[in-house]
């Protein structure tokens, strides 16, 4: 169970001026599994790195309880990274690869046996200690890696996109297995992602990161209901951003004037509203009800995707698609936006 | 194709490991003849009388053949273990960074292969008499880094190339110290390539000639010299004894490591570049 503070973490890496990590600061709960959060080159990476000590950083400090690890050389930190590509040291089996940390600690040779066949088994991959790690499948050698951090029961676990090379059915179970063993062990956990999905599903807290700042700290939901400005909200799937003026709870824009939740700031901004929180029909009390066109309807599957004008603005909306079977582009219809899930940035 | 070669493709392949064979072999045999020979002349197809006689004279203390074996042995371990201390680092540089003045520096490696021993040996001289490194085994022993260091290099750099430095990031991770990284990580990943490269290292300064007479100045008498002495003396018989001793260490090592050199390994990538 360790606490951790990162404060004013930068990185500028030689012959470059713009800082790839730009005063990064969080604090993580004993125990909770925070997700950096950002697209490929944010510096998700690099604050992941400096954090393990692979990399120096230009300015900050990073403490464990309280306590900077700066000095601290990699293989005394405390903090194990799973890396991207699981790197399973080739000519050693999977027992000896997942006790490798263990015998670098000089555990005892009958001990590393027991707490090794201990770990597979929780990674679910018992009696697959004596094989070679090119004998398994992608997933299994994922978990061996993650077996072979979690054996050393490290103060801090380091996830670098421990699901991005998996098939789409390994991903799922390996989410559950990391969220699992990591609430079991009650390791705090650091995962890089760039995939807002995965963020959401496994920490309990996100940060996100654009262009090597920290956007917005804060848990999974509060980033659809209440993100920080457009670009959190376009990176979590927002389609809808009207420009208008936020005035005593209503805001005016070119979709006229609709009412909005009591907590929103007075000023010029932009009203953003998810695609799925747009109900067709009539509202039971009037308020935010708009006539809209249809201009293109696409089925996904499992939801259909209208696109809509009204007052020549374009609006998405995501419906279930047995609620729109009969429409076509052309047609109108009533829609309205519910007060809640109005959100002005 | 593969699998059904037809029978002119199988048949040009059997000549050509027959005719590679003899190659290496036939120059061979007259030597291994002269050695157990009491005298053999024209038009003798084999010699009339056998004898071990020069066998025994080589082995003996007088004729100075096994000091000589030991002496060269020492030489060619010891210009090998400094071709791996100074080639793998150097061969890591070369192989994995990127660095200002790179270019130079390789050609700067692959020139005593290019440039004549002979033309190298005269200004070092020079420099080891300053430095008082002449006639000395260890002088001698440096000077075969010339010849030997560009192999070893070459063949790490071929390593290091398609090496992953990030594995010894998740070793040093995982709790390991710098040297237990090298040893448990980096070591078993390079390994193959310092056999082959030592390999060539020991047989390049093995085979030294010049480098080694000039250097040693005549007081570090190693094989390939005592064979020509008693090449030039006209002594055929103890020639082929000594010649049959000097090609065994050769033989030993290239079956110890037949396997390394089969040309799957990543360990001989680095010839690319020759």
């Amino acid at each position: 169970m360790t606490h951790v503070r990162i404060d004013d973490l930068t990185k500028i890496y030689p012959g470059s001026t713009t800082p790839a990590l730009d005063h990064l600061s969080l604090d993580i709960g004993s125990g909770e599994l925070i997700a950096l959060l950002g697209p490929s080159g944010c510096g998700k990476t690099t604050a992941m790195k400096m954090i393990a000590g692979l990399l120096e950083p230009s300015a900050g400090d990073i403490r464990f309880d309280d306590r900077s690890i700066l000095r601290d050389k990699p293989e005394h930190r405390g903090a194990v990274m799973v890396f991207q590509n699981h790197l399973l040291f080739p000519y050693m089996s999977v027992a000896e690869n997942v006790g490798f940390g263990l015998k670098m600690r000089r555990t005892a040779p009958a001990e590393i046996t027991r707490r090794v066949a201990d770990m597979l088994e929780r990674v679910k991959l018992p009696d697959m200690g004596a094989r070679k790690p090119a004998a398994l499948s992608g997933g299994q050698q994922q978990r061996v890696a993650l077996a072979r951090a979690l054996i050393v029961e490290p103060d801090v676990l380091l996830l670098d996109e421990p699901l991005s090379n998996l098939d789409a059915h390994l991903r799922f179970d390996m989410r559950d297995l990391i969220r699992d063993l990591q609430r079991d062990m009650a390791i705090t956990t650091i995962l890089v992602t760039h995939d807002q999905e995965e963020a959401v599903v496994m920490a309990d807290r996100v940060a996100l990161i654009l262009e090597g700042r920290l956007i917005q700290y804060d848990r999974p939901d509060a980033f659809y209901k209440r993100p920080a400005n457009e670009a959190t909200a376009r990176f979590f799937g927002g389609r809808n951003f009207i420009p208008g003026m936020s005035c005593d709870g209503s805001f005016d824009s070119a979709l006229g004037r609709l009412i909005l939740p009591k907590d929103v700031a007075t000023g010029p901004g932009t009203l953003t509203f998810r695609p799925e929180n747009v109900r067709l029909g009539m509202p039971a009390d009037g308020t935010n009800m708009l006539s809209a066109q249809i201009v293109d309807v696409v089925f996904l599957g499992s939801q259909t995707r209208l696109t809509l004008r009204v007052k020549d603005t374009l609006l998405e909306a995501i419906v279930n698609p047995n609620d729109v079977q009969a429409l076509a582009p052309g047609d109108t219809l009533s829609i309205h936006l519910p007060q809640s899930a109005l959100w002005v940035v | 194709m593969i699998g059904q070669d037809g029978i002119w493709t199988k048949w040009f392949r059997y000549l050509t490991c027959v005719i590679l064979v003899v190659w290496l072999i036939l120059p061979l045999i007259p030597l291994a003849i002269w050695s157990f020979a009491r005298g053999w002349f024209f038009p003798d197809i084999l010699p009339q009388q056998w004898t071990m006689q020069a066998w025994q004279y080589a082995i003996s203390d007088i004729s100075g053949v096994l000091d000589s074996l030991w002496l060269t042995i020492g030489i060619s371990l010891g210009a090998t273990a400094l071709s791996i201390l100074v080639g793998v680092p150097a061969g890591r540089a070369l192989g994995m960074y990127e660095f200002r003045g790179k270019s130079v520096i390789e050609m700067m490696i692959l020139a005593p292969i290019i440039v004549p021993g002979i033309a190298v040996v005269l200004g070092v001289h020079s420099l080891f008499i300053w430095l008082g490194l002449t006639n000395s085994v260890q002088g001698v022993i440096l000077v075969h880094l010339i010849p030997t260091l560009p192999y070893m290099t070459l063949v790490m750099a071929g390593v290091f190339s398609n090496y992953d430095p990030t594995f010894e990031a998740q070793a040093r991770s995982l709790g390991a110290s710098p040297l237990k990284t090298f040893r448990y990580v980096t070591l078993p990943a390079i390994l193959p390539g310092i056999i082959v490269g030592g390999l060539f290292a020991f047989l390049v300064s093995w085979s030294q000639y010049i480098l080694t007479l000039v250097i040693g100045g005549g007081r570090v008498v190693t094989l390939p010299l005592l064979l020509f002495n008693f090449a030039t003396s006209g002594r055929n018989d103890i020639t082929g004894a000594i010649a049959m001793i000097y090609m065994g260490p050769g033989i030993l090592i290239l079956l110890l490591t037949a396997k390394h050199l089969s040309g799957r390994s990543g360990a001989v990538g680095g010839f690319g570049r020759l």
